[in-house]
């Protein structure tokens, strides 16, 4: 019977939406109606939520009647496991976007007050169209609360790779990310119809971009740092086309949060930050469905469907076409907002923007190249790392190495020499360091401590900049306490999230380059060296977990003698399914980890049980993701920012 | 179904080249030969190097690359051999060829392009910005009436 409300209330969130749609684009003319309109727009968001929890109800009770719960989850498998598995699945997953879509359209009714209501109710609307082109496929082509004819006793159960707690937050994190950016789509839709895309229209869609970029950094990170730990050779990115999907969204949503401040602050490049809204949006929807339709194969595709793809595509056409088509009528009539001088904050964030789409054009071509050349008729090819390394990582490069200089040029026309004077520091800091790094590190590798050396840049780059803005060390000591406190939240959060950039560079330097990896048979009592770190297999035993039994190895990690960690990474098997997964251990030491995989049973050299170990020793590794975690951060501070409060966008407007 | 199975399969193809049993005991030569492993597909799994993967064919792989650089055959003659045999699909890195173009001058194309489109914005707006002969008279006055 919750099943049946379930599916009542998915129907009833489409047709809520369909209202929201309707009713908030006849609102611009009348109140009442745009009124009518939100009221729409949380009725779609309470009957989504509803379903959403009717879902998760049948996988914490295993109604195997339900084909989703019969086809994902099993009576044994932990609480936390059977919620996850609420969204581990294609139809889960879609209802989650969904979750997310009306969500995000009931927060811009609620806390969108502040704004003109035409745009208000303009942005309502096409949210609500949005929820309801999504809620119809949910609806009619991957119903999540389908009934079976024939109940089984028990569910196929999870893939037991994905029961797992990082990944467990994963999908929602994501999700959050992706679909905030549906609310900067409907800002640009409904600010093209206006045809007002003016620094005002810019301080309203900036929250909304900070805090969808946020979660999708870390929904990112918890995708990157489940497969560092899961999948058990200690990679953190493969460029896989299911990771390019999620990474695009985020560099052009990266490239929109900083074009955006040009025309929030100067009302210079309306049309491009505009376009890059529309842009954002369809990386995430592109990114949804190259994740779910198959078309492209992947380490880590979980939940795909082919001919549902089709589908996903035409939703992504449909809605990105339109949109594109609404730019190109009304783009030519925007202003084209302030001039600026080639030296300035303007043409430094220009570059940045330039950079950060060669960049994503970059990933779009590696992930759909192969496609491409097949649908020609020519060979198939393959797109791996080395691509990537050759292409995207010298453009990354480059836009590290101007980044510093963005924030200390100021804005119209920039003082180029004064701003080399005042980064000379950060330079000098940046090159010891890499010098440092290439004379003692061993073996040496030049490009490796580049990169270490471009990380130091970042980060004293970024704390140069506050030296700069509370004039340290050249002002009276109260005059600059004065400046440190009255410095803007938004100004902390870009310092830590460049720094955050810094502090990544750093850990992928020195991951990627001075990682030891050794493997070897190990029999019981017998060891084993990694870098500066001895392993012993001191035994291996049983374990019998909620829903697998696992062979555990004990294994006692010294360095120059002294115990350091005792390492318990294990085998395990899983009942359904039968399949086998290596839960590994990982000893924290300072920023770097020694990573231990208990491999498969073997025969020792005497005939006796042997197993084979693998570990690395990853050196800074901690710091591959603290980074985005900063980044994250400083996202989050930056939209505690009062000057992007959405009212105070009004008075300002107003005023 | 038969492709999700297909990925878990890929998915437990792991780091396998590290294997003891497998190595050359000239440690530049396994170390050449672990490079090369890094470029090479796994055919059979869903989106691997042959170095991490641990599917049969990727083990086969590994062996004739290991006896070809114990062999003492060059990188280049080993790739030769290996996309003679499976054609470009093989390699994880493509080879710069005419097929290939788009895939390597797009991301330099779209950095020139953006790099023409600024330029173009910046002089569009510098002449825009001029004073014309009129205005630049009207300057002039208005300073030197400040200035008195």
């Amino acid at each position: 019977m919750i099943v049946e409300i379930g599916s009542f209330l998915l129907v009833l969130a489409l047709a809520a939406s369909a209202a929201q749609g309707a009713l908030s684009g006849f609102g611009v003319r009348s109140r009442v109606l745009a009124g009518a309109g939100e009221g729409a727009a949380l009725a779609a968001f309470a009957a989504t939520a509803g379903a959403f929890l009717v879902l998760i109800h049948a996988f914490v009770v295993s109604d195997f009647s339900v084909a989703n719960v019969a086809a994902n989850s099993h009576t044994e498998k932990p609480l936390i496991y059977k919620i996850a598995g609420a969204w581990g699945s294609h139809e889960g997953s879609m209802l989650l976007w969904c979750f997310m879509l009306t969500a995000y359209g009931a927060a811009v009714a609620v806390f969108g007050r502040g704004l003109p209501a035409r745009l208000k109710a303009r942005v309502v609307s096409v949210q609500g169209l949005l929820g309801v082109a999504f809620l119809a496929y949910t609806v009619f082509a991957s119903n999540p609360l389908a009934r079976l004819a024939d109940m089984p006793v028990e569910g196929r159960s999870l893939n037991p790779l994905l029961q797992d707690p990082a990944l467990a937050a994963h999908p929602p994190f994501l999700y959050a990310g992706y679909v905030g950016f549906s609310v900067v789509f409907s800002f640009a839709v409904a600010g093209l119809i206006e045809g007002r895309i003016d620094a005002a229209w810019a301080r309203w869609v900036r929250p909304w971009t900070l805090a969808a970029w946020s979660l999708l950094t870390v929904g990112i990170t918890l995708g990157s740092f489940w497969a560092y730990y899961e999948l058990g050779w200690g990679g953190w990115w493969f460029w896989d086309p299911v990771e390019n999907a999620s990474f695009m969204p985020w560099l052009i949503g990266t490239a929109l949060l900083h074009s955006a401040i040009v025309t929030e602050k100067r009302g210079a490049l309306p049309g491009w930050t505009v376009f890059l809204a529309l842009a954002t949006f369809t990386f995430s929807m592109l990114g949804g469905f190259l994740v779910r339709s198959g078309v492209l194969t992947s380490v880590h595709t979980f939940a795909v469907d082919p001919t549902r793809g089709v589908l996903l595509l035409t939703i992504l056409g449909l809605t990105a076409g339109s949109g594109f088509a609404l730019f190109a009528w009304r783009a030519p009539a925007l202003n084209p907002g302030g001039v600026f001088a080639p030296i300035s904050r303007e043409s430094s964030l220009v570059l940045n923007n330039i950079l950060l789409s060669a960049a994503t054009a970059t990933v779009l071509l590696g992930t759909l190249y192969p496609l491409i050349r097949e649908a020609l008729g020519g060979d198939t090819v393959s797109i791996g790392p080395p691509y990537f390394n050759l292409t995207f990582l010298p453009l990354m490069l480059l836009a590290f190495l101007v980044l510093p200089f963005g924030p200390l040029l100021a804005w119209k026309r920039g003082d180029g020499l004064g701003a080399l004077q005042r980064i000379w520091a950060a330079a000098g800091v940046a090159l010891a360091a890499g010098v440092a790094v290439y004379a003692v590190v061993s073996p040496k590798r030049a490009l490796a401590s580049v990169g270490v050396a471009v990380g130091f840049w970042l980060i004293v780059g970024a704390i140069t900049e506050v030296m700069e803005r509370t004039r340290a060390f050249r002002a009276p000591w109260r005059e600059v306490r004065r400046r440190f406190t009255g410095l803007p939240r938004g100004a902390w959060g870009m310092t830590l999230a460049h720094m955050g950039l810094g502090v990544f560079a750093l850990g992928a330097s020195f991951e990627s380059n001075w990682r030891v990896e050794a493997a070897q048979a190990l029999s019981l009592e017998q060891g084993m060296d990694v870098g500066a770190y001895h392993l012993r297999l001191d035994r291996v035993g049983a374990v019998d977990g909620p829903n697998y039994l696992a062979e555990r190895g004990v294994i006692t990690v010294t360095k120059g003698g002294e115990v350091v960690c005792t390492a318990t990474p294990e085998r395990r098997a899983y009942y359904a399914g039968g399949q086998t997964t290596s839960e590994v251990h990982i000893c924290p030491r300072g920023l770097d980890q020694v990573y231990i995989v208990l491999g498969e049973r073997r025969q020792g050299a005497h005939g006796e049980h042997a197993w084979l170990v693998r570990a690395y020793f990853n050196p800074w590794v901690q710091l591959i993701f603290l980074g985005p975690l900063l980044m994250a951060i400083g996202g989050a501070i930056s939209l505690s920012d009062r000057r992007l409060r959405i009212a105070v966008g009004r008075r300002r407007a107003a005023a | 179904m038969k492709r999700l199975l297909l990925a878990i399969a890929a998915v437990f193809c792991i780091a396998a080249a590290s294997d003891p049993a497998e190595r050359l005991s000239d440690p530049s030569q396994e170390a050449r030969a672990r490079t090369l492993f890094r470029e090479v597909r796994c055919l059979v799994c869903q989106n691997e190097s042959i170095d991490d993967s641990e599917a049969q064919l990727a083990g086969d792989l590994r062996k004739i690359i290991r006896q070809q650089v114990a062999a003492g055959r060059s990188d280049a003659q080993i790739r030769q051999f290996l996309v003679a045999r499976y054609g470009e699909f093989v390699l994880l890195k493509p080879p710069f060829s005419a097929g290939n173009l788009a895939l390597w001058a797009g991301p330099f194309a779209v950095v020139i392009v953006g790099g023409l489109l600024l330029l173009f914005l910046l002089r569009r707006r510098s002449t825009a910005e001029a004073l014309s002969e009129d205005e630049e008279a009207r300057l002039a006055a208005l300073l030197q009436n400040r200035d008195e």
